[in-house]
């Protein structure tokens, strides 16, 4: 069976989620072997998390000459790699970082991309969902190595001990991928919330909470939800724009979705269409997000949310 | 200094977008647009011109059909001097791959630039990686993603909202620069910028004027396939209560509890 190359999403280290998606995938095409470009001092203890769903290789690519540039680098690394491996496929993260590696690898290797995929299956077919989620596409790469970006959530988790053999590979990095450096960086404070993008359940605010986003932290705590916002939200300077879910934020599609004081512009709705079950708090019972709801509160969020929070946590004893 | 802009024509995210028989995007059917997206990025090249206030210019160039020249006049309407439109009937249903090379070929053409500044991201396509995949062709370091962009000479800062942290990037130009929408609001063509528009040169070019092999992009070669497009089957209607004296949080309350979310 073919190697599917998956590329470790990973905070200093700290593996994210989507990659134990991304091999779960992975295994539906052939031998996962996942590549980790990071500290090579932590190259076995990332081993060791990623072999528990599947990894039969580790590569370790040392990033200690390139971590201060963006994109490039790694494009080059993985380009390399596809040249040792042949790989069936590769699998990335679709983050902002993840597509742009993806895009310039196409063009190095030749290949075809598809990003944003919300599934994939055995043949290499994916699924996305466009058009502010109001379609969903089928489409194959059917040029070179398949290249596809897998947003998170797109798979259940599953274990399966796979060898993990870690191969340290040093790949040769060219003066001319070192263009963009990064001066200088804040790593976001964490709020003790979940992963917007990650979430089972996301409560979201907007121009209705009237900058106070009290209620909507209390319903999002007491559901252990994340918390996320509308542009307008946004915008008015009440949240950073790191929270902000639609089509020049973040695509979210959690199991739960509670919009308040959110009327559901089409933008908005681009980025949270697909959850699967969608909550929303309006004054107005005309908003259009109330086209989307499963369940709707036509009320005032200042009340409904902390009575809500309230008779949770209650239940919850 | 030659700074070059890559605008879209897309069909208006408003309206009710399609797809044709062939899975293509409906770009004729539906009214387009020049991407709303891509108006910050027209705006931060203009913004860059008037900083440097030398004798920088402003090209604005736009791989589409017939009616997306619109695209590059609305570009030339805001500030843009020069417009470049690539239309060939061969280019219909090209993907990311083929749109960057053609991209890629247009801007050689236009001249040495030192800077070429696109959208975060298609309004359609939405993938966001064009800028990445000119970035490559062209063999120039990228800076994408910015929320505010310094200039200094030849030198490029940008802030961006990483995905795991906000950074500082910073570039020696050329360079392929995105800016995001929280780049700052663009500006509205003004009476004088429509009138002044009609004399500003706009040229058409096709695939030949830029040296670009038809059989290298188009639906038929693309390298990606779309097999199936279906539209999202409409949500079922679901229940609204009114909120009288608190039922609202107990009727939310049982709700969630009834979905085991509690
Ligand atoms: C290029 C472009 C990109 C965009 N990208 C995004 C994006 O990524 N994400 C995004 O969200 N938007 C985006 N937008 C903006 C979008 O079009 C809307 O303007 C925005 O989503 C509106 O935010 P809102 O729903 O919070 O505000 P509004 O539309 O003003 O709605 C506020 C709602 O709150 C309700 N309300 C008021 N008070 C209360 C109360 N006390 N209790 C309960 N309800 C109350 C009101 O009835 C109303 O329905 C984009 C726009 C453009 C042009
Ligand atoms: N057909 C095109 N003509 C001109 N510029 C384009 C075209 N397609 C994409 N771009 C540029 O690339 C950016 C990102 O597009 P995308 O990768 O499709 O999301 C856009 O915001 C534009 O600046």
């Amino acid at each position: 069976m073919s190697e599917v190359l998956v590329l470790i999403d990973h905070v200093d280290g700290a593996v994210r989620k989507p990659t134990y998606e991304l091999l779960t995938i992975a295994k539906r095409l052939g031998e996962p072997s996942a590549v980790f470009i990071g500290s090579g001092a932590q190259g076995a203890e990332v081993a060791e998390k990623v072999k528990a769903y599947g990894a039969e290789k580790v590569y370790v690519v040392d990033d200690a000459q390139i971590k201060g540039y963006l994109v490039a680098p790694k494009a080059e690394a993985l380009q390399q790699l596809a040249e040792k491996t042949s790989p069936a496929a590769i699998l990335i993260p679709s983050t902002s970082e993840g597509k742009e590696v993806a895009g310039r690898l196409a063009i190095k290797i030749g290949s075809g991309l598809i990003t944003d995929a919300v599934d994939v299956q055995e043949g290499g077919v994916t699924t996305q969902s466009v058009f502010a989620g109001n379609y969903t596409v089928q489409a194959k790469v059917t040029k070179g190595t398949p290249i596809i970006t897998v947003k998170p959530n797109s798979a259940a988790p599953e274990e399966s001990a796979g060898a993990g053999a870690v191969e340290e590979f040093s790949a040769t990095i060219s003066d001319a991928a070192k263009g963009a450096q990064i001066v200088a960086s804040q790593p976001r404070k964490a709020t003790g919330r979940p992963e917007l993008t990650e979430a089972a359940s996301v409560v979201a605010g907007g121009r209705g909470t009237a900058g106070n986003f009290e209620p909507i932290e209390g319903l999002a705590d007491a559901l252990g939800a994340a918390v996320g916002a509308s542009r307008a939200a946004v915008d008015s300077g009440w949240i950073p724009h790191t929270f902000q879910i639609g089509q020049t934020g973040k695509t979210v599609s959690p199991q739960l979705y509670v919009a308040a004081g959110i009327s559901g512009a089409i933008q908005h709705r681009a980025g949270m269409q697909t959850s699967k079950t969608i909550v929303a708090v309006n004054k107005d019972e005309e908003a259009p997000i109330f086209e989307l709801v499963d369940f709707g509160v036509v009320g005032d969020l200042n009340a409904v949310l902390p009575a809500a929070a309230d008779e949770i946590n209650k239940r919850k004893g | 200094m030659n700074i070059v802009v890559c605008v879209k024509y897309v069909p208006d995210a408003t309206a009710d977008r399609q797809f044709e028989s062939d899975n293509t995007v409906d770009r004729v059917g539906v009214d387009g647009l020049l991407s709303e997206l891509d108006e910050y990025a027209v705006e931060q090249a203009l913004q860059i011109k008037e900083k440097a206030g030398d004798d920088t210019e402003v090209t604005a160039v736009c791989i589409g059909p017939e009616k997306a020249v619109d695209a590059v006049r609305k570009a030339l309407q805001m500030g843009a001097d020069k417009g470049i439109h690539v239309v060939d009937d061969a280019i219909a249903g090209s993907d990311a791959v083929a749109t960057s090379l053609v991209l890629a070929k247009a801007v050689e053409k236009a001249g040495p630039a030192d800077l070429i500044v696109c959208g975060m991201a298609s309004t359609d396509a939405v993938m966001s990686v064009v800028p990445a995949m000119l970035a490559e062709r062209l063999s120039l370091p990228q800076v994408t993603l910015a929320s505010v962009v310094e200039t200094q000479g030849d030198q490029v800062r940008v802030k961006r909202d990483g995905d795991t942290a906000t950074e500082v990037i910073g570039a020696t130009m050329p360079l392929v620069l995105s800016v995001t929408d929280q780049s700052g609001e663009a500006r509205y063509p003004s009476f004088k910028g429509i009138m002044a528009a009609k004399k500003k040169p706009l040229e058409t070019w096709s695939l030949s004027d830029i040296g670009v092999d038809a059989g290298d992009v188009g639906l038929s070669v693309a390298w990606t396939e779309v097999e199936d497009t279906t539209p999202r089957p409409p949500r079922t209607a679901g229940e609204i209560v009114k909120d009288e004296d608190g039922s609202g949080a107990t009727a939310l309350t049982e709700f969630l509890a009834s979905k085991k979310f509690i």
